[in-house]
């Protein structure tokens, strides 16, 4: 088990490498480089670019600037943001928290969902004929327009709710800071779920179709208790996986929906950085992202490891 | 391979004419539309959907149906090209790595796995600011971010296959491995890359729609589903019509992609 998960917390370190590359040529890869912003600026003479330009090593040979790069992002100097000049980890730790709600509150909700969705589809076919209409509907739902048109119902003709924001003025109460997040989080959880509650629809079905379903049916066991018991618990691991599996999903969705509802969290951030082409800020973003879907995929593997005896492969 | 739909698929049935008439719809949109795409008139500015204008005018007085059409050209072009593209490099490497395996196997799949943990659209995002793409491009872009999946389902196929009895014989017989991996494992894998290419259509269409919604993916003064939403998002509350017209274009259609998808693998499902 401590193997296990030794032996797969050092196959992350490889892929973050790759990843780290792929961000690092991506940035570089821009006509101009970080600094084709400054190019087009008529108030920026060129022997001041010339200047930044050596200042931030951008003078140096690619491959010792990717070096330089990594040995200071992993030593947590994420530079400064070209915007306004602030450290890039400031800038994003100070918007941690408003996502870290928004996301942590619609995870929530999703998976109640689903798990509600999913157990009823799996033994009721009437609900499920239209439970799946149901998901496939919210799994195509483009999720900005999705916002654009609760925001137009439910605050512009309405009015039952706020469009935007986290609060309405500072240190309101916590009906208004509710009001703002119901939206937002509404958005955010109808894709997840409507994925999820598929996922734990056919895991359940495969798991009902075990012997020892046969087997507890036989001896009498309820039919309750053989869903709920028997089946749930099997089908509920690779539920669990999926779920965790699906963060990097999560962090496209907080993207969008933190810029259409004007969410004060990193993905507002995010688009914010690439309207102003904030490279350093991108750059920060993407590789905490990737660490975030990694590290939560390695977490999904050891727990199932250590939960589920099929998946050890040792003697 | 074709799997002839009973009962239970007649939605995809539906899904699939739908999608027809309006590729069909798409291609001949200069000859459909009811008005020419860039006509500009300004005394029916913002107006309201009316029998004049079925789905409303813009603020240079522009037809909205008409431009959703031609949006429909872009917006299914990206969809379509792009899934063909992600599809091809999916089976390709999938197929590798499961034929091959080994060392090969393990370097295909870390790389896959180092792409599937990059969150996808903000990494779109970033290279479409950077590279400031024209379709062509941003259909490269697209198609290259999509792969992953497509590699990893074939993989496993072509890992399952090459056990079997047939391919073992082929093999024995002293069949080359290109010719193996051609005549006799790949065709195994079509219905399962199928069924990820038709939804890599819908995923491509949400991607090129979220990515002009940004304004880092089709520039105006072209039409794409995305963008019509982007400049329509200022004006939403006084002139909804266009907001609602081109996103509900883009759910119906990535609607129409997932139900064949899903209706695709449950025929296979039941048939195994």
């Amino acid at each position: 088990m401590f193997s296990f998960a030794v032996r797969r917390t050092l196959q992350v370190v490889p892929l973050l490498l790759i990843v780290s590359l792929l961000v690092f040529t991506l940035i570089h890869a821009a006509p101009g480089g970080p600094l084709s912003l400054y190019l087009d600026n008529p108030n920026v003479r060129p022997q001041d670019i010339e200047r930044l330009r050596r200042q931030m090593g951008l003078d140096q040979p690619l491959a010792a600037q990717y070096v330089a790069w990594l040995r200071a992002f992993v030593a947590g100097d994420w530079g400064y943001s070209y915007a306004d000049g602030r450290p890039v980890m400031d800038r994003l730790l100070e918007r941690v928290p408003a996502t870290l709600q928004l996301v942590g509150i619609s995870t929530l909700i999703a998976v109640i969902l689903a798990l509600v969705v999913g157990l009823v589809s799996s033994v009721r076919r009437g609900f499920d004929r239209a439970a799946t209409i149901g998901a496939v509907a919210g799994i195509s739902l483009p999720v900005f327009w999705l916002g654009l048109v609760l925001q137009l119902v439910f605050a512009n003709a309405l009015g039952w709710l706020p469009s935007s924001g986290r609060s309405s003025f500072a240190g309101t109460g916590a009906l208004d800071r509710v009001a703002h997040l119901v939206l937002p989080v509404a958005v955010l959880a109808v894709a997840h779920a409507a994925a999820w509650s598929r996922y734990l629809r056919s895991s359940m079905r495969l798991a009902l179709r075990e012997p020892f379903i046969t087997g507890a049916r036989s001896r009498g066991v309820s039919e309750r208790r053989i869903v709920m018991r028997h089946a749930l618990r099997n089908a509920l691991l690779p539920f669990v996986t999926v779920v965790l599996l699906d963060a990097s999903m999560m962090t496209s969705g907080a993207v969008v929906t933190e810029s259409v509802f004007a969410w004060p969290g990193v993905g507002g951030l995010f688009t914010e950085a690439l309207a102003r082409r904030d490279y350093t800020v991108l750059m920060a973003f993407l590789m905490c992202g990737s660490v975030a879907v990694a590290v939560l995929n390695l977490v999904a593997d050891i727990v199932v490891h250590a939960l589920d005896p099929r998946t050890r492969d040792e003697p | 391979m074709i799997a002839i739909p009973r009962a239970g698929h007649r939605a995809a049935v539906v899904a699939a004419i739908a999608l027809v008439v309006l590729i069909v719809v798409a291609a001949l949109a200069p000859y459909v539309a009811p008005y020419g795409v860039d006509v500009i008139d300004l005394a029916h500015r913002r107006a309201a959907p009316s029998a004049q204008h079925w789905f409303g005018t813009d603020e240079l007085g522009r037809d909205l149906l008409t431009r959703v059409l031609f949006g429909a050209r872009v917006s299914l072009a990206i969809g379509l090209i792009s899934a063909a593209l992600s599809g091809t490099i999916g089976v390709a490497i999938g197929a590798v790595a499961g034929y091959v395996g080994g060392t090969t196997d393990a370097v295909l799949m870390r790389g896959t796995d180092a792409m599937l943990s990059v969150p996808r659209l903000p990494l779109l995002m970033i290279a479409a600011a950077v590279l400031a793409p024209g379709v062509p491009l941003l259909i490269v872009l697209v198609g290259a971010a999509g792969w992953m999946e497509t590699a990893r389902v074939v993989r496993a196929d072509v890992q399952s296959t090459k056990t079997r009895d047939f391919v073992v014989a082929a093999r024995a017989l002293g069949g080359a491995a290109p010719r193996v991996m051609l005549r006799h494992v790949l065709p195994g894998v079509v219905p399962t890359a199928a069924v990820s290419m038709t939804l890599a259509i819908g995923r491509g269409i949400l991607l090129e729609s979220a990515l002009s919604f940004f304004g880092v993916g089709v520039q105006p003064p072209a039409a794409s589903w995305g963008n019509m939403l982007y400049q329509a998002q200022t004006t939403m509350s006084s002139e909804p019509w266009l907001a609602l017209f081109p996103g509900a274009f883009i759910f119906g259609t990535v609607l129409c992609c997932n139900m064949l998808g899903d209706a695709q693998s449950s025929t296979r499902a039941t048939a195994a």
